[in-house]
């Protein structure tokens, strides 16, 4: 608890310096991550991130020394000839997109993992640390670091800025803007700069491994709770904010855990919740299908009390005439039954059921419904009589009043369905 | 010819080596609808998109309005097929329309009170307006084609290129489209749309061109529309054409001489 308190207090001055450096990454990543993710490049934001090993241990080995500035460098410098290679594979080869991106991938990670146990064999006093790019240190940022980190967020935000519409429309209809004279190759060299830029930043706090996923997982959770690219881009903003601030703090908590996998692992739980409990979630979906199944086997049953109570002409009926009109499982009787009395459409008297005025209206609503849908099925659609009533069986349940109401003045206000039934 | 508006030159096309457009050579005059028309695989698109200079041609060369197109993209406007895009894309319709009056030059002009108007305009003529802040993903097909329509009308073009817009459209939306189109006639501007049924062929085009992989017949329609042309281009297969094709890929074989001159 202490260790809150220092955290959220920044006794620590330290602390401070960690945090805004780290925010400053993911928030430069959720912005370019969220173009990424547009784009469909996911997949080269992975490749790019593992390839800038070799461009760090290489700026490391000429320079004997950690200067940001050159390992950020290097990184860049690494990570754009990965994208290249990719180009140059895909363009001069059979070799598709895929297949492409995963042979840069292993190809530059494991060239610079090579380098990188080179490095830690040397006798250079420096070495210690240089293997916090394989999974991030947020710990190890110092102020030099932020000051870089900030001015990458400052030149991704105004660049993106001032990009925003081509960014978009590269995205959305490249040929589009290749029609309107925009010279698409430097939209895209823009885009791509400002990306391997951002990766080449984030992996000190992140590492190489898991940097596509502080690029791609922000817009993607936002992706279920919005439809518009300034709230992707927002929302991204927000989830990078929660998850990196969490990171940090279980990185500064357990100073030997890195800092990537937690902020990553904060980041994917968002993203599951937002898959579980998203307006467009799994959650949502359940949710609909369960009442979709009691509204459809409550209907159901006001239709066999309409059956038994005008064409049999039964005052009242047992469960075992209701059962002799439609078969239903026992417990699915039960809760209807149950649900039909909550709502006041169906009344007992010692085991015996009969409708209430209510559920006599909403008994004939729904016959209704049916005959009208196998009305318009025969008449507009022209279907046979014989193939209309499972159709109708289904619709009755999904007609809202408005399509009723359009459906009777289509239909010209008919009272007998094609069975030659009464419409009620 | 006079007042050209498409002068297309010899123009030949390959993909990954194959060729897919053969020494394609025809004029268009201002003012008029013209018709893509040929078989699947014919070298449609590819004509529309090298015309406008998306696709770079291994020979010969285009003019529009007498000049290389670079100079008078203001005045060209372009609906894609409609499935070449993503249409779960994160943006509104207003949003699309108003790509519209996004201009190759002033590269970072902003969207004034003016450009809102015509996108309106355009919108309203497509009967599009009322979903003007829609999200993309909840239209129907044909309301997707109507957006993309609008767009172009937007562009306040002279002349419109447009892939296949009765492509999977309802009744409603050919029959905007329909209108629009003869708007736009009307207005002396010139249209060239890639066309798939040849049916209404007859009805909807002064020119057509008549493609499979080479130039079948250009001009007026009812001149190009013989039973001869039709027949060259979807009946007999050129299986020799093919199999050159197949041989140039193959070996990755030029298909120009470097010194041949083609000017």
């Amino acid at each position: 608890m202490s260790e809150l308190i220092d955290f959220i207090s920044f006794k620590d001055p330290g602390v401070l310096t960690i945090l805004i450096g780290a925010l400053a990454v993911s928030f430069a990543s959720a912005i370019i991550g969220t173009f990424t993710y547009l784009r469909k490049k996911a997949l080269v934001g992975d490749a790019v991130s593992h390839s800038v090993l070799p461009g760090i241990c290489f700026a490391f080995i000429l320079s004997g020394e950690k200067d940001p500035l050159l390992l950020i460098l290097g990184a860049f410098l690494s990570g754009w000839i990965s994208v290249f290679f990719i180009d140059f594979i895909v363009s001069r080869s059979k070799i598709k997109a895929d297949s492409a991106i995963s042979i840069t991938l292993s190809l530059f990670f494991a060239f610079g993992a090579v380098l990188l146990s080179f490095i830690q064999n040397s006798d250079n006093a420096n070495q210690s640390g240089i293997n916090h790019f394989l999974f991030g240190k947020a710990a190890a940022i110092t102020d030099a670091d932020l000051k870089l980190f900030i001015g990458v967020l400052i030149i991704v935000g105004i660049i993106t800025l001032l990009f925003f519409k081509k960014f978009t429309t590269i995205c959305f209809n490249e040929d589009y803007a290749k029609s309107i004279g925009w010279n698409v190759k430097w939209i895209d060299f823009v885009m791509s700069s400002l990306t391997v830029l951002v990766i080449a930043s984030g992996i000190q706090t992140v590492g190489v491994v898991l940097m596509a996923a502080l690029l791609i997982t922000p817009p993607g959770a936002a992706g279920f709770w919005t439809h518009s690219i300034r709230k992707l881009i927002f929302l991204g903003l927000i989830f990078a904010t929660i998850s990196t601030v969490l990171g940090t703090f279980v990185s500064y908590v357990r100073p030997n855990m890195p800092t990537g996998p937690w902020i990553i692992f904060f980041l994917s739980i968002i993203a599951i919740l937002s898959v579980l409990f998203s307006p467009k979630g799994i959650l949502r979906r359940l949710v609909l299908n369960r009442e979709n199944k009691s509204k459809i086997r409550n209907e159901n049953l006001l239709k066999t009390a309409y059956y038994l109570t005008y064409e049999r002409e039964l005052p009242d009926f047992s469960r075992s005439e209701i059962v002799s009109k439609r078969s239903y499982e026992t417990l699915e009787l039960e809760k209807g039954l149950k649900s039909l009395k909550n709502k006041g459409f169906l009344l007992e008297n010692s085991g015996r059921f009969y409708l209430s005025e209510s559920g006599k209206t909403e008994a004939k609503r729904i016959v209704r419904l049916h005959r009208l849908w196998e009305l318009y099925l025969t008449n507009k659609m022209n279907f046979k009589s014989d193939h209309i009533h499972g159709i109708a069986e289904t619709i009755e349940h999904i007609i809202t009043p408005e399509i009723e109401a359009k459906l009777l003045a289509e239909l010209d206000y008919p009272d007998k369905d094609p069975h030659d039934s009464v419409i009620p | 010819m006079e007042n050209k508006s498409i002068d297309v030159h010899n123009i030949t096309v390959s993909y990954s080596g194959a060729p897919v457009l053969w020494d394609v050579d025809f004029e268009l005059p201002t003012g008029v609808l013209a018709g893509i028309i040929g078989p699947n695989g014919s070298g449609k698109t590819t004509l529309l998109k090298t015309i406008m200079n998306i696709v770079k041609p291994v020979s010969g060369n285009v003019k529009v309005f007498d000049s290389n197109i670079d100079k008078v993209r203001n005045r060209i406007a372009y609906v894609p097929q409609r499935e070449s895009v993503d249409w779960q894309f994160p943006i509104s319709v207003m949003e699309v329309v108003l790509m519209g009056r996004y201009s190759g030059k002033n590269l970072f002009k902003r969207t004034t009170k003016a450009d809102k108007e015509i996108a309106r305009e355009a919108l309203e003529s497509v009967r599009m307006l009322e979903f003007k802040d829609r999200q993309i993903s909840e239209l129907s097909g044909g309301q997707q084609q109507r957006v993309f329509i609008a767009r172009a009308l937007a562009q306040k073009a002279d002349l419109y290129f447009m892939d296949e817009p009765f492509a999977g459209v309802d009744m409603a939306t050919e029959k905007t489209i329909l209108e629009i189109l003869l708007k736009l006639k009307d207005e002396g501007k010139t249209v060239l749309l890639v066309h798939h049924d040849l049916r209404t062929v007859r009805e909807f085009f002064d020119y057509t061109i008549l493609l499979n992989t080479r130039l079948v017949a250009a001009g007026k329609t009812a001149e190009v529309l013989t039973e001869e042309n039709l027949n060259s281009a979807y009946g007999a297969r050129l299986t020799l054409l093919e199999e050159v094709g197949k041989e140039i890929k193959k070996k990755d074989f030029p298909l120009r001489e470097k010194d041949f001159d083609d000017k």
